[in-house]
């Protein structure tokens, strides 16, 4: 175990390097307004200013005072960006000319400031999140009153909800906290002399609020959270550095809401019980059958609270439990290895509390191994906040069910009475029975009772002695009647819980098969095409929405890839968004904290290796305000969503397989044309030289012969390696398609006699023989190119043949085409290989028994005919023997010479005069 | 001794270059100068006034084409440029700037020679109009009479074909660009058509008994021109 903890954390690590880069943001922290944080964060820009720093003013509040308003003098002020709302005109920090300004420290005052409606996002403190990963260091102020963990608290302290509140995971971001304190009694006596302007409408509770004893507990407050804050560095600084220190075991913590009120002050304070001992917490929300039941208020403040959660740092769970709620919690409580529970404590004990489990008895009791904590509701729960006491259950009045129910009841009368001679009384409750459970099973809980009581009556009414009144004589009958309704409503309740059961898993079941679906959908789309197609259609049926998705474009930017319904525009506000989400990988548009006005919301694609583009639904007939995505269906749309992000990254890696396949290929033949090149430019240097250093050191001792035939070995290297640096040239204008063809009308046979010329030496060991008539069609093609060609072949067919053996170069007309040959005796090609002998470097491949000689000849003809339209392959000799290579050349039809037949005319004429 | 022969400036920024045409040149008899730039090279031909210049294209500091358009602006002399394979455009374009003869780079020292005294020849030659018959080998021009005569044996010739024997011995050795034929046999309206061109040059071959393939008269440089071949002693 020691040894485990002698390591850095990675996580802490990895914290550490994100913040490489990121500007270090500083927070002047204040237990209430009026203490001077402003004045302080002022002053210490000044100071900064004063060290050289390019300081810059963002956005400051100076509410009139002239003392802060001095210490602005010298500083730059980044004039704010004008916003319109309802006809007034707000001045809001601006975010764009900051970034282009990249100063080194940007002022920025109330972090916890909330943006007029236009801006780009919510909050100030998300703007100032931009400013850091810029790269920009930022002060700023806060005070106390803004932390959302302590919202609670400083309700409690000062009758007070806060409304505009800052996540703790902000201050967590701070790298610099700086406690401005003033003690409580100078506060008061600042307040007298009117030197403290005061926000937040506090109004009429304002001398409540700035009692000395809330002051005093809001400097604790204070004094707690800079302590909190410098105790999470310190253990940082040991985690990053390896010390072992005490930690804390892992212990995790589990808090469990419902759709009370109170569920919100629940996950605050579960927040700040982990905070403390530093563990992980679980947000748990059990969804009982009776959840799909519940009045929209009520749901709406059950994502609230796990939203909040999520904010806060936590992890949310929502646990299907159909009957055994406590057992379910323990049972996850377990799993999740949680060691301390957090209970609300319900408002008000109804009656129909004894129906229904009480969850926190039953933990109390089952789990031993666990802390369970009840908490107390607050006692107001702040202005505003007022909801109807609901009735336990959500009660529907489905008028349709208490028919049906009635109905049933009556058949069920109906048939007892045509039983009732066969069978004894207490049998005919089964009949009655039967109509309870079909109730329950087709319209629930409440309907199968409301049928228990009515069969009861009409039970005892119509088949208990004296019939037709509801009074029992016989003792036994009265317990019968009894004993059924109690039967009755056990069986009812067990049907209609049934029903519930089978109808959350046919919701799972099917929400399982839309994501199965899909992801088959996605996995047999082999084009990106597809893909998207695909994932948009998708989204867009299971949602009921439209969804759109942006991939990048290639130099900067995003395009739409991929719409259902097909959707090619978007407003500028829904672009900013989609560009904000794309820039940041978080979610923007609305639902979120960035652009909440615009009509989509944007969810990156992310995948391990970065993002990979963005998804966006809209609702197009709802309005902004009302659209919003229930927890399930929220999770839903973020599987989806990394389904479709892994879709798109596979075929990007597809499409990179390939390209790295291809270079591969690029790099072998690059590698074998190294080890070439290397290899034939040397051989002929090595004569060369060596001649030349012999003639030099013996020149006039060696005979005139050895001395002539030394120069001539020099002269034919040297020849032979302008060859290979011709190859050389034409391989690589070949490649790179640079190849230019000049091409003029020429006779082969002129052609012929010069790549012949080129070669005498080289050839004089073989028996050539030329046959190309001087009457061959003209052709039109780069004679340079075609002599290559011919100088190439006749080349590889003096490498190859033997000495005295014959060489013949053969051209003739074959239809429209020229038909070049060059045949030689040699050993010849095997036929599997006259195909691939046309490939690069193919006789590097087979081996380098071979004569020498690059294995680049052969590919270069192939290319320079092909460039001329032509073909060319090789063959056997006759016999089978040697080898043949024929080249084919299209003909042109040769220009009209019009002067021709006046000038033959002319001619005769003129020398018929003569 | 015998007196300096010809001088020739040697202009190439390779001094291994400049050291094997010195040795050769100055073997067979030619007094050498050098330069190294092409600035210094076009000094050189004012305060040296060299009999030939032979001229690297592919200077350092200016283009070799300029060269010869600076000399050209004072001097006739002659010029034989050094260019690269496949620069055909190169070729062309010098020597209509006035050049007068090239040699493609890597290059026998026998070929150089023979265009040194041919590009010498023909500028120390008579003027053209004195001549009146032109003998190079077993070729023989009588340019009074338009006749034509090959070892020995008359050749009839069509005027065009006279006149294309004609400019090419005149310029016997050297080479003569297919525009430059084409405006001086058909006028200047005619200079692109090459075809033509190729078709009676392959007529004349024909009645010179000349194989395209081991031409011993005419020899067809690809993309440039034609050269009337001159037998070396």
């Amino acid at each position: 175990m020691a040894e485990e903890q002698d390591r850095p954390e990675p996580d802490v690590l990895l914290e550490e390097a994100k913040k490489e880069g990121r500007g270090r943001l500083k927070v002047f922290l204040g237990a209430y307004p009026g203490v001077g944080k402003t004045y302080s964060m002022l002053e210490a820009a000044q100071a900064r200013r004063r060290e050289g720093l390019d300081v810059v003013v963002a956005v400051v509040e100076t509410h009139g005072r002239k003392e802060t308003e001095r210490l602005l003098h010298g500083l730059d002020v980044v004039p704010r960006k004008q916003i319109g709302y309802r006809g007034r005109v707000f001045g809001e920090m601006d975010i764009d000319a900051l970034l282009q300004r990249k100063p080194r420290l940007a002022i920025v005052d109330e972090l916890a400031h909330s943006n007029v409606e236009g801006s780009r996002h919510v909050k100030r403190w998300q703007d100032v999140e931009e400013l850091l990963a810029a790269g920009i260091d930022v002060y700023t102020t806060l005070n106390i009153q803004h932390l959302e963990s302590l919202n609670d608290v400083v309700a409690r302290i000062s009758r007070v909800r806060v409304r505009e509140t800052l996540p703790d995971k902000v201050l967590e971001l701070a790298d610099e906290i700086e406690l401005i304190d003033l003690p409580p009694d100078d506060l008061i006596q600042r307040l007298r002399e009117g030197k403290v302007y005061v926000r937040d409408q506090i109004g009429r509770a304002i001398r409540h609020f700035f009692s000395k004893g809330n002051l005093t507990a809001f400097r604790e407050l204070a004094m707690r959270v800079a302590a909190e804050r410098v105790d999470a560095q310190m253990i940082n600084f040991m985690r990053t550095h390896a010390i072992p220190g005490p930690w804390p075991a892992q212990e995790r913590l589990l808090v469990c809401i419902n759709e009370s009120p109170m569920s919100k002050q629940l996950v605050r304070t579960a927040r700040r019980m982990a905070e403390r001992s530093r563990i992980p917490w679980i947000v748990v929300n059990a969804q009982t059958p009776h959840h799909e039941s519940l009045p929209d208020a009520a749901k709406d403040r059950i994502a609230d609270a796990l939203r909040l959660a999520e904010s806060l740092g936590g992890e949310v769970v929502t646990l299907p439990a159909e009957s055994d709620l406590a057992g379910e919690l323990i049972r996850l409580a377990r799993s999740r290895n949680v060691t301390r529970i957090v209970l609300g404590r319900p408002r008000k004990r109804h009656w129909a509390a004894l129906f229904r489990e009480n969850v926190a008895g039953r933990l109390m009791k089952e789990a031993k191994a666990f802390e369970v904590t009840i908490v107390s509701p607050v006692a107001e729960d702040g202005p505003g906040q007022r909801i109807d006491p609901e009735r336990p259950g959500g009660i529907r009045f489905d008028r349709k069910a208490y028919g049906w129910a009635t109905v049933t009841v009556a058949v069920a009368t109906a048939i007892a009475f045509g039983v009732e001679k066969v069978l004894p009384l207490p049998n005919i409750s089964l009949v009655f029975m039967t109509a309870v459970l079909f109730v329950a099973t087709r319209f629930g809980l409440w309907p199968s009772l409301y049928t228990c009581l009515v069969s009861f009556l009409t039970y005892n009414y119509f088949f208990t002695v004296p019939y037709f009144t509801l009074s029992v004589s016989y003792r036994g009958e009265l317990l019968t009647i009894v004993f059924f309704l109690v039967v009755a409503v056990l069986a009812g309740n067990l049907a209609a819980r049934l029903k519930a059961q089978v109808e959350a898993m046919r919701t799972t079941a099917q929400r399982t098969a839309n994501l199965f679906d899909f992801s088959r959908r996605i996995v047999a789309a082999a084009s990106l095409y597809d893909v998207l197609w695909a994932a948009v259609h998708h989204v867009a049926s299971t949602l009921q929405c439209q969804a759109i998705i942006l991939l990048p474009k290639r130099c900067h930017g995003l395009e739409i890839a991929a719409g259902y319904p097909p959707e090619d525009h978007l407003s500028s506000t829904d672009r900013a968004a989609a560009d904000w989400a794309w820039k940041h990988g978080a979610t923007s548009g609305w639902g979120s904290g960035t652009l909440p006005a615009a009509g989509w919301q944007f969810l990156p694609l992310k995948t391990q290796r970065g993002l990979v583009g963005v998804l966006g639904i809209s609702f197009k007939d709802n309005s902004p305000d009302k659209v919003r995505l229930e927890p399930e269906q929220h999770r839903l749309l973020n599987a989806l969503v990394d389904q479709v992000a892994v879709a798109i990254e596979r075929t990007n890696l597809a499409t990179d397989i390939e390209e790295a396949r291809v270079l591969t290929e690029t790099e072998q033949l690059r590698s074998a044309l190294l080890s070439s090149v290397s290899h034939d430019l040397r051989t002929p240097l090595v004569s060369i030289i060596g001649s030349a250093t012999t003639l030099s050191s013996r020149g006039g001792k060696l005979s005139d012969d050895d001395r002539d035939q030394l120069v001539q070995t020099i002269l034919e290297e040297g020849e032979r390696l302008n060859r290979f640096v011709q190859n050389l040239l034409d391989m690589t204008r070949l490649g790179y398609g640079a190849l230019q063809l000049n091409r003029e009308w020429t006779d082969l046979r002129e052609i012929a006699g010069r790549a012949v010329r080129r070669l005498e030496k080289l050839l004089q060991f073989h028996r050539l023989e030329l046959d190309v008539p001087a009457d061959l069609p003209s052709i039109r093609v780069d004679p340079v190119l075609i002599e290559q060609v011919l100088v190439n072949l006749l080349d590889n067919s003096a490498k190859y043949a033997p000495r005295d053996s014959r060489i013949m170069l053969r051209a003739r007309q074959v239809d429209n085409t020229i038909a070049t040959e060059v045949c030689d005796e040699g050993p010849g090609i095997p036929p599997d290989a006259r195909d691939a002998v046309f490939e690069v470097f193919y006789r590097v491949r087979a081996g380098d028994r071979q004569a020498a000689g690059t294995g680049l000849g052969l590919s270069i003809c192939r290319g320079l005919v092909e460039a001329h339209g032509g073909r060319i392959v090789a063959r056997a000799g006759p016999a089978d023997r040697g080898t043949v290579i024929e080249f084919t050349l299209p003909l042109e039809p040769a220009p009209p010479i019009q002067d021709e037949t006046k000038e033959t005319k002319d001619m005769k004429d003129r020398e018929k005069r003569e | 001794m015998s007196d300096p022969g010809p001088r020739i400036l040697i202009v190439d920024d390779e001094p291994q270059i400049r050291k094997f045409l010195r040795i050769s040149l100055s073997a067979h008899g030619y007094d050498i100068v050098e330069a190294i730039r092409g600035r210094d090279g076009i000094d050189k031909c004012a305060t040296e006034q060299p009999d030939l210049v032979v001229l690297d294209l592919g200077l350092p500091d200016i283009d070799g084409q300029e060269v010869i358009d600076r000399i050209r602006e004072w001097s006739e002399v002659p010029i034989v440029v050094l260019s690269v394979r496949a620069g055909e455009a190169e070729k062309v374009a010098a020597l209509d700037r006035g050049a007068n003869d090239y040699v493609t780079k890597p290059f026998g020292i026998a070929e150089l020679l023979a265009r040194v005294r041919a590009a010498l020849r023909t500028h120390k030659g008579t003027a053209a109009e004195q001549l009146s018959e032109i003998v190079t080998g077993e070729l023989r021009i009588d340019l009074a009479r338009h006749q034509v005569e090959v070892a020995g044996e008359t050749v009839k010739l069509s005027r065009k074909e006279f006149d294309i024997l004609r400019l090419l011995a005149l310029n016997a050795g050297r080479i003569v660009t297919h525009q430059h034929m084409l405006r001086e046999v058909w006028g200047p309206a005619h200079e692109q058509e090459v075809h033509y061109l190729r078709v009676y040059v392959g007529h004349l071959r024909q009645k010179l008994g000349d194989d395209s393939a081991n031409p011993r008269f005419i020899l067809n440089e690809p993309g440039v021109g034609y050269r009337l071949l001159v037998p070396e002693e």
